[in-house]
């Protein structure tokens, strides 16, 4: 699947979901387009015609507030019709603003509050281990969402269990909600840190997509390890007035600035 | 109870290998037989209780029937949310058992009271919530909990009533007990504490006043055909919990009533009616200093029934 093409679609989906709707959170889902791009279209081992396939990969949005994207990636790989998005946000949709899996082929987890992806991940990579299952479990957490404890409490409870069979991504965009991250809670060194808690460390550009396969490939394993790929993303990636703004984690694009962003991304084509 | 929730946890680990025991790190030689006889079928997820539920419901949702253990209210209040979005919204068999309800752990302060644990988790959506009240209730609980979808709360006292098991009865979640008949009052008591209540039955009989005695070890799903019977064929009722009064049995069986359009000759809730719980003690003290022990149930008993019979006198001679 020609991955840039999807993260393409993705970006244009999303701006016409939290355009339509009013929401928010298009610069969170921006900056991951390309990461979510690269494993819908090229890493994940999942069936759009068996989603609940006992072999599949688990993949885990963590990031929940950036659940358009996901949505966006799973009805472009056949997991529901393209149409249904358009119900994203709008009275008696079951599809939230934050990623709900009820009645949503695909989706493993609904998050929405930060720090309890990775946890959960966690479980279900330990489940695999004690079945000698030999699918991985992949979670994408934001940045910011790193300043909640309950993922540390994981991230020791991975590495001391040696799942390395869980990878979590962190979307390092290094933007949260109202200020940077370095402003709000910093994190460097933050490789450090995940290596001093026992994991296995990659760092990659979380927009090219040749990067992110090879980092995110089951080749990739370390044995014995779990794998933290950090992302080095931009936040609003792909609309150039969005990008490395803290306003457009909030801020709903519309009228001129709609149309603008869209041309840029039909453009891009 | 805890004893007795384990043994039966061992029996039911032996039998069904999906059965998993998460342990907050808490439960000194408690487990020892237990891992040493199932270790894929233990962990100890350490001293972090949100990640211990987060992973309960991963291995739930791949199959796992799971428990997690802690005391009083670390089980449930420091990882409230993962239990709600987590386990519960994806409806997974996550057991959650607090070792230590109400005052069992008296003396350790009120970090360690765990008296709101019932309303709290009453709230919850698609939560089961049962308080045993001795120690065959405490092993069937287990076993029934496990065989019931969804998130469960099992609350373990220290203490326990007297066994009032009668042979061939069947423990079934939702369903309250009839421990003690009589038709003068209903004293409804959730956990231990129902030993309290057998005391004072045991009291007023001397004073001539027959009290029933249910055994309500599920608060959600409440029996409310029991309440209503009681509401109708007692002269009133009077709850007893180890406690908050706001939003747990009390509560419950007062909502139950009254949408229920029964309205009973008097209603009395005993429990915890103070702030924080900061004098600490025993069990047994701690209920006798809090005003719910069998003296304090008796005493409110003949308080009401003596102001009932003085309304009616009044109104026959109106």
């Amino acid at each position: 699947m020609d991955t840039k093409e999807l993260a393409r679609k993705i970006r244009i989906h999303t701006l016409e979901m939290t355009s339509r709707g009013g929401s928010s959170h298009v610069g969170a889902a921006f900056s991951m387009a390309d990461i979510v791009a690269v494993l819908y279209g090229n890493v994940l081992n999942v069936d759009p015609n068996d989603p609940k396939k006992p072999s599949r990969d688990r993949f885990i949005l963590s990031k929940g507030h950036a659940g358009a994207a996901i949505y966006a990636a799973l009805a472009e790989t056949g997991f529901f019709p393209v149409e249904k998005l358009k119900t994203h946000y709008q009275d008696g949709s079951n599809l939230s603003g934050h990623v709900s899996h009820k009645g949503i082929p695909g989706v493993e987890l609904s998050t929405g509050s930060l720090g309890h992806g990775l946890p959960v991940g966690t479980g279900m990579a330990k489940a695999a281990k004690l079945r000698n299952d030999s699918h991985r479990v992949i979670v994408l957490l934001g940045d910011g969402e790193c300043d909640e404890g309950s993922n540390w409490e994981a991230i020791l409870f991975a590495a001391h269990h040696k799942l390395d069979n869980l990878v979590a991504i962190v979307d390092y965009n290094k933007i949260q909600s109202l200020a940077t991250v370095s402003e709000t809670l910093g994190l460097e060194p933050f490789t450090d840190k995940w290596q001093s808690f026992g994991w296995n460390v990659v760092e990659v550009d979380g927009h090219d997509h040749v990067s992110l396969k090879n980092s995110l490939s089951a080749e990739a394993r370390v044995p014995g390890k779990p794998t933290c790929v950090l992302a080095h993303t931009i936040k609003g990636r792909g609309v150039s007035f969005m990008e490395n703004s803290v306003l457009w984690h909030y801020r709903t694009a519309r009228g001129e600035e709609f149309d603008a962003a869209l041309k840029e991304l039909e453009d891009a084509a | 109870m805890r004893d007795h929730f384990i043994e039966r946890l061992s029996l039911m680990a032996e039998q069904d290998p999906r059965i998993m025991l998460i342990t907050g790190d808490l439960g000194f030689c408690v487990f020892d037989d237990y891992r040493d006889r199932f270790p894929n079928q233990f962990i100890n997820a350490g001293i972090a209780e949100q990640n211990m539920v987060g992973l309960a419901t991963g291995l739930a949702l791949e199959g796992h029937i799971v428990f997690t253990y802690s005391i009083a209210n670390f089980v449930f209040m420091r990882c409230l949310e993962q239990i709600r979005n987590d386990a519960s919204y994806h409806d997974c068999n996550v057991n959650v058992v607090c070792v230590g309800g109400g005052f069992s752990y008296g003396a350790l302060g009120v970090s360690h009271h765990a008296t709101e644990d019932l309303a709290i988790m009453r709230s919850l959506p698609g939560l089961t919530v049962v308080s045993p009240c001795d120690h065959w209730e405490a092993s069937e609980a287990t076993e029934a909990v496990a065989d019931t979808a969804g998130v469960s709360y099992l609350r373990l006292d220290k203490s326990s009533a007297p066994n009032s098991y009668e042979n061939g009865e069947e423990f079934r979640l939702g369903k309250t007990r009839r421990v003690r008949d009589g038709f003068d009052v209903t004293l409804a008591a959730t956990g231990g504490i129902l030993s309290n209540a057998l005391a004072a039955a045991e009291e007023l009989a001397k004073h001539g006043i027959q009290a029933r005695v249910l055994s309500v070890h599920t608060l959600k799903p409440l029996d409310a055909e029991a309440l209503v019977s009681a509401a109708k064929e007692t002269t009133g009722i009077v709850t007893i919990e180890e406690h908050t009064v706001d939003g747990g049995l009390g509560g419950a069986v007062a909502e139950s009533l009254l949408e229920s359009g029964v309205m009973p000759g008097f209603f009395h809730r005993i429990g915890l009616r103070e702030g924080f719980s900061s004098i600490v003690g025993s069990q047994n003290y701690l209920r006798t200093h809090y005003g719910m022990d069998h003296e304090a149930i008796v005493a409110k008993v003949i308080q009401l029934l003596g102001a009932r019979k003085t309304r009616l006198m009044e109104k026959h001679v109106a």
